[in-house]
């Protein structure tokens, strides 16, 4: 230790490997003093210019500020205030392109200067040996300094630092080409510096402070030597110049002969590095109060006239800068934040400086050429020579294009500091380090899906848990089931309507509306899979609520009739699946259609029908073999509608109908309703299939069911395609309910009606679609369907297959028609 | 304004492929002086051969490849290629010799490869290997140096020679190898070899007028020639000094060793350094970077391997010289050598 501290103080250094010798191109910007820009129009300044989080913001649009007074405050995380850089009002707080590689929009306060400049109050601590430590890292921390150098880590994190350090290494190197900002701010304001080197020295009281300068700025080291002559703890050690002695741990490799653990930081090593512009702000804080609002700023490059070294407020646009110092564009001219070796180009000059803005270069294409073309790479690896790090530039190339990121962790790639030494010694011209970032960014990305990932897999495995011990629930109440069967009428009815929830409840009118809340219920247990169930459960509650008053207000109305309890009990239910239904949609109209209906057959019709739908929805099954008997035509009738409802259901969405299809038979549209709240049911891909099939008798109701079976499946498949023309089509089947409460026209009109409008639907459809051939075909037959009904008066049921038929071909075509498109 | 945006860093050293390779080319220019006042004119119509040879060879595959023809042929490798084999082979070898080799280093070693950086063999010395093999007569026919002709040619004898196999006045190769003594003459490495085998000494090998005091009469200025090329090489930073120097080092110390064990069957450490294709090898040969090592550690291993190899070959192998086998063997080996030379990372095992 004693001997290493000697060999410094002889002036040892110890190159690193590597490194590269870039024309320096210093004189262009370092032979005037400091010059003063005049105030800008206006200022934009981002609120976060460090790394870490950015402040919380404490002014607002509008409100007039004063120069020096903080426009954020620093809450955790690392977070460091900014502060108006001059007196005026806040035009604006929004977001704007950001000093940034990508110019991401960053939240920015800009300010209208007065052009008073006028100062807040300052405290200054002229006798900053009498602070406490906390008070100095406060001020250090209130007056937004971070690192000036480039990566503009927050100062107050590294002044605090908890492990012991020995040497406070002050980076005066500016290793880069054309940036003279640290060299010209030493020559002019060496006392400072050194004052801010004692701050320093008094937070972290280092065995050694040593003034890292390269030998090609004679006049900087000079006025160092000059200011901390009578310090003999501090250092001002020359170093040769040689990219990137400049970067932290080359720094400290040169300077004390220690490197930095990879991914470790300096002090873990018992080394803190801090820039000279760093110094400056520390004490122009301390002593003068004055936060950090300005820094030197170098603007050079071949297309800039008086190229030299500004005082530049935070926030004053580029623009600004170089028009003060004289620019003329070159075609295709590139404007770099930072040195060009590791700057950044910008996208426009109308982003603001910040505190990490060192240089604005315009370079024109003589001095910086343009990079050619990408050639091979012939493994010369003289980009291995030129790599500080000792790293293996060529074969992380390699791996990088190949996308082999354990090869590229394993050969180090997040040591690489990005310096760019590589890419400037490649005779092949490959952006190396470009590869290297996308590498790093896939890399970390992918570690972050991984994590994701694991935590996905998590919750699919508790859902996956869940879903079967619903089931083993659910499988339970169907073992139970049975027993509750009776030969009686009403009980079947109840036994359909109770499917999905077991009840022992007597088969009156009331065990059915209990059946029917039951069934409403489990639809909601279902729907608890999805997000957003708990607003649906409540719209369901006060819609299951409404089905309650209506049916209290047709038991009143109603009392006269014989069938009452039988329709009553039928009417509640169809209402509240149809509410169910309604409630499972995430967007949903406020539809209240209620439907009367007087006949249990068509409920047990519906029933099947429904079961069917349900059925036929799952493409892997196979088709049913099983006919359920039936017995009426009205049932057919019900099933043809159960149709084009399964075919409706299919659908994502529904909207409120112009056009409103004349069906007017009560049971058809009771059936319907039950069918169509079903079948959308079985359009969910999580529902279980019904195990059970209600006994039914008559085999033209089967035919129909079976008809209505191939529908839906068909619904199912086309849906896709039927989604695009959902504003015609989707809503039209909705609307048999409303006109069924006109309930005292003959069956075989209802039958006529519903197929005109399910003709009309699919016309519909199919004119949205395509223009294909399939049309023609599928209208006439359409069309044969609809006057053939009402001449088979007294054959009505063969009609109803017959149009159930052509209906089906009609879809097919349809489908056909549309897949071709 | 619309700004142009570029990713970092924006300035470049200048240096390019083509510079690269010509310089190369360039530094081969004092050895193969040397080969034309020795051995006559032929090597410049070999040179000429090699590069129409290689430049249509390399145009059509990348237009069969859809590459940018002119772009990949202004690189300069594929020229470099051709005057690596040129400089290679016999000057007087039929010229079909040189065709083949040129299109085989090409289209088969390089291109079939997936081209230039993606070649696992040198191609110069894959097809050296090839001809050697395939053409061992043709191959080895190498004419004592001008001066020890029994019959002097002229370019264009030396012109029939290559397209015809005969002279004008009707003198095929061996004929011409024939010296002033009536004795078929043969390379130094070729004649201490065969003098040993056929139980002379070394020295007594050496007492042939194909030898000055240590080296073969020529060849010594042949190799004398790459040296100061290569020298050239390393001083502007085209090659790195490793290779050169542990492949010399390492010959140097085996054939030291050798002659110390046995001085009577070896012929010494100047011999074997100033004979055959040695400086040409350990300069423009083993330092081609696409196919030799490259971690600076690795290339020491590298060139020690291939300096050893060529030793043993010559020493105890069937073949005069050993250059391009012992290249061929040690470019197979690289990935092997890269993997365990990785150097030390920044840090990595950092030093208390």
């Amino acid at each position: 230790m004693e001997k290493l501290i000697q060999q410094i103080k002889q002036g040892k250094v110890w190159p690193f490997p590597g490194g590269i010798h870039p024309p320096g191109q210093k004189g262009l910007s370092n032979a005037s003093p400091i010059t003063r820009l005049p105030l800008p129009d206006k200022l934009v300044v981002p609120l976060k210019q460090h790394i870490g989080a950015n402040g919380q913001l404490i002014v607002e649009k509008g409100q007039t500020v004063l120069k020096g007074q903080a426009l954020t405050k620093p809450v955790a995380n690392w977070s460091v205030p900014v502060h108006a850089p001059t007196s005026g009002v806040i035009t604006d707080i929004c977001q704007m392109p950001s000093a940034h590689p990508s110019a991401l929009p960053e939240l920015s306060i800009i300010i209208a200067p007065d052009g008073q400049d006028k100062w807040c109050e300052l405290t200054p601590h002229i006798a900053f040996a009498d602070l406490a430590h906390d008070e100095l890292i406060d001020i250090i921390h209130n007056s937004g300094i971070s690192g000036m150098g480039g990566a503009g880590f927050p100062t107050y994190i590294k002044a605090d630092s908890r492990k012991p350090i020995e040497f406070l290494i002050v980076n005066a190197v500016e290793c880069e080409p054309y940036i003279t900002a640290d060299d010209v701010l030493m020559r002019e304001h060496a006392d400072k510096i050194v004052t801010g080197i004692k701050i320093m020295q008094q937070l972290l009281s280092p065995t050694l402070t040593i003034i890292g300068i390269e030998d090609n700025k004679p006049e900087a080291i000079e006025a160092m030597q000059q200011a901390a002559k009578h310090d003999d703890t501090i250092i001002v050690q020359t170093v040769p110049t040689v990219y990137p002695s400049g970067g932290e741990k080359q720094l400290i490799q040169l300077l004390t002969d220690k490197e930095v653990p990879s991914a470790g930081i300096p002090a873990d090593i018992g080394v803190l590095v801090h820039n000279v512009g760093t110094l400056y702000a520390i004490e122009q804080a301390v002593l003068e109060g004055k936060p950090l609002i300005e820094r030197v700023v170098t603007v050079t490059g071949n297309t800039i006239h008086n190229a030299g070294n500004v005082w530049a407020l935070l926030g004053t646009e580029i623009k600004h800068l170089l028009d003060c110092q004289g620019f003329s564009p070159v075609p295709q001219q590139r404007v770099v934040m930072g040195g060009p070796m590791m700057g950044f180009t910008l996208p426009t000059v109308r982003i603001g400086v910040i505190k990490t803005t060192n240089c604005i270069l315009a370079p024109d294409h003589d001095e910086l050429a343009e990079p050619g073309p990408e050639q091979a790479c012939i493994r010369c690896s003289a980009c291995a020579d030129a790599c500080p790090a000792s790293l293996l530039p060529q074969q992380l190339q390699w791996f990088a294009k190949s996308k082999e990121y354990d090869k590229l962790k394993e050969y180090n790639l997040f040591d690489c500091i990005e310096c760019g030494a590589c890419a400037y010694v490649c005779p092949s011209e490959i952006p190396l380090v470009q590869y290297y970032r996308v590498a790093k960014v896939e890399i970390k990305e992918q570690q972050a899906e991984k994590i994701k990932a694991e935590r996905a897999k998590e919750r699919f495995e508790l859902r996956k848990e869940r879903l079967e011990r619903e089931q083993e629930a659910r499988q339970n109440r169907h073992k139970r089931k049975p027993a509750a069967k009776s030969a009686d009428e009403k009980q079947k009815v109840a036994d359909a309507l109770a499917r999905v929830k077991s009840s022992d409840e007597k088969s009156d009118n009331k065990s059915a509306v209990a059946a029917a809340i039951a069934r409403a219920k489990a639809k909601k247990n279902s729907g608890e899979l999805e997000p957003d169930n708990s607003e649906v459960a409540k719209e369901r509650a006060a819609r299951k609520e409404q089905a309650r008053a209506y049916k209290a207000q047709k038991e009143a109305g109603s009392s006269t009739n014989e069938t009452a309890d039988d329709k009553k009990s039928a009417v509640a239910a169809a209402i509240a699946r149809a509410k169910a239904k309604k409630a499972a949609k995430a967007d949903e109209e406020s539809v209240t259609e209620q439907v009367p209906v007087d006949d249990k057959k068509p409920a047990v019709a519906a029933a099947i029908a429904r079961a069917k739908a349900k059925k036929a929805a799952k493409a892997d099954e196979e088709p049913v073999t099983e006919q359920p008997p039936v017995d009426d035509k009205k049932a057919a009738v019900a099933a043809a509608i159960a149709r084009a409802k399964a075919k409706k259901a299919a659908k994502a969405d529904e909207e409120p109908v112009t056009e409103q299809p004349p069906a007017d038979d009560k049971k058809a549209a009771v059936a319907a309703a039950i069918a169509r709240a079903k079948a959308k049911k079985a359009a969910k891909a999580d529902e279980e299939l019904p195990t059970e099939q209600p006994p039914v008798d008559d085999k033209k109701a089967a035919v129909a069911a079976a008809i209505a079976r191939a529908k839906a499946k068909k619904a199912a498949k086309a849906d896709k395609v039927e989604e695009l023309n959902e504003v015609s089509v989707v809503s039209e089947p909705e609307q048999p309910q409303e006109s069924a409460l006109h309930s005292d026209e003959d069956k075989k009109k209802a039958a006529v009606a519903a197929a005109i409008a399910r003709a009309k639907a699919k016309k519909a459809a199919k004119a949205d679609v395509t223009k294909s051939a399939d049309e023609v075909t599928v209208s006439s037959e359409l069309e044969q369907a609809k006057e053939s009904a009402p001449l088979s008066a007294e054959d009505k049921k063969k009609a109803a297959v017959a149009k159930a038929i052509a209906r089906a071909k009609a879809k097919k075509n349809q489908q056909e028609g549309s897949d071709k498109s | 304004m619309k700004l142009t945006m570029a990713s970092s860093p924006h300035n470049h050293s200048h240096k390019s492929l083509n510079t690269l390779m010509l310089t190369v080319i360039a530094a081969c220019i004092p050895g193969f002086i040397a080969q034309v006042i020795f051995f006559g004119t032929g090597v410049v119509i070999q040179l000429v051969l090699a590069l129409i040879t290689v430049s249509v060879a390399e145009a059509t595959i990348m237009k069969m490849r859809k590459r940018p023809t002119f772009q990949t042929l202004k690189d300069g490798s594929a020229w470099l290629t051709g005057v690596l084999l040129a400089l290679s082979i016999p000057p007087l070898a039929p010229w079909w010799i040189i065709v083949i080799g040129c299109l085989f280093s090409i289209v088969i070693v390089k291109q079939l490869y997936g081209g230039l950086g993606f070649n696992l063999f040198n191609p110069a010395m894959a097809a050296y290997v090839l001809l050697l093999i395939s053409f061992p007569v043709q191959m080895t026919a190498w004419l004592p140096v001008s001066d020890l002709l029994g019959n002097s040619i002229d370019f264009s004898q030396q012109l029939g020679v290559i397209f015809t196999d005969f002279t004008a006045t009707g003198f095929s190769v061996d004929q011409l190898r024939v010296g002033i003594d009536g004795m078929t003459m043969a390379t130094p490495l070729d004649t201490v070899k065969t003098d040993i085998a056929h139980g002379l000494t070394a020295s007594e090998s050496m007492q042939s007028p194909l030898f000055n005091e240590w080296v073969g009469k020529g060849w010594g200025w042949v190799n004398l020639g790459f040296l100061i090329g290569g020298l050239y090489l390393i001083k502007s930073k085209v090659i790195n000094w490793h290779i050169p120097v542990s492949l010399i080092v390492t010959l140097a110390v085996c054939s030291g060793i050798g002659y110390i064990a046995s001085p009577g069957t070896e012929a010494g450490i100047v011999f074997h350094l100033f004979s055959g294709a040695t400086m040409f090898a350990a300069f423009f040969i083993a330092t081609d970077p696409v196919s030799a090592a490259t971690t600076n550690k690795g290339r020491l291993i590298y060139g020690a391997i291939i300096g050893l190899l060529i030793y043993l070959i010559r020493t105890f192998g069937g073949f005069p010289d050993a250059v391009a086998f012992a290249v061929i063997l040690l470019n197979m080996a690289v990935p092997l050598i890269d993997y365990y030379t990785q150097p030390r990372t920044y840090g990595h095992g950092v030093k208390k």
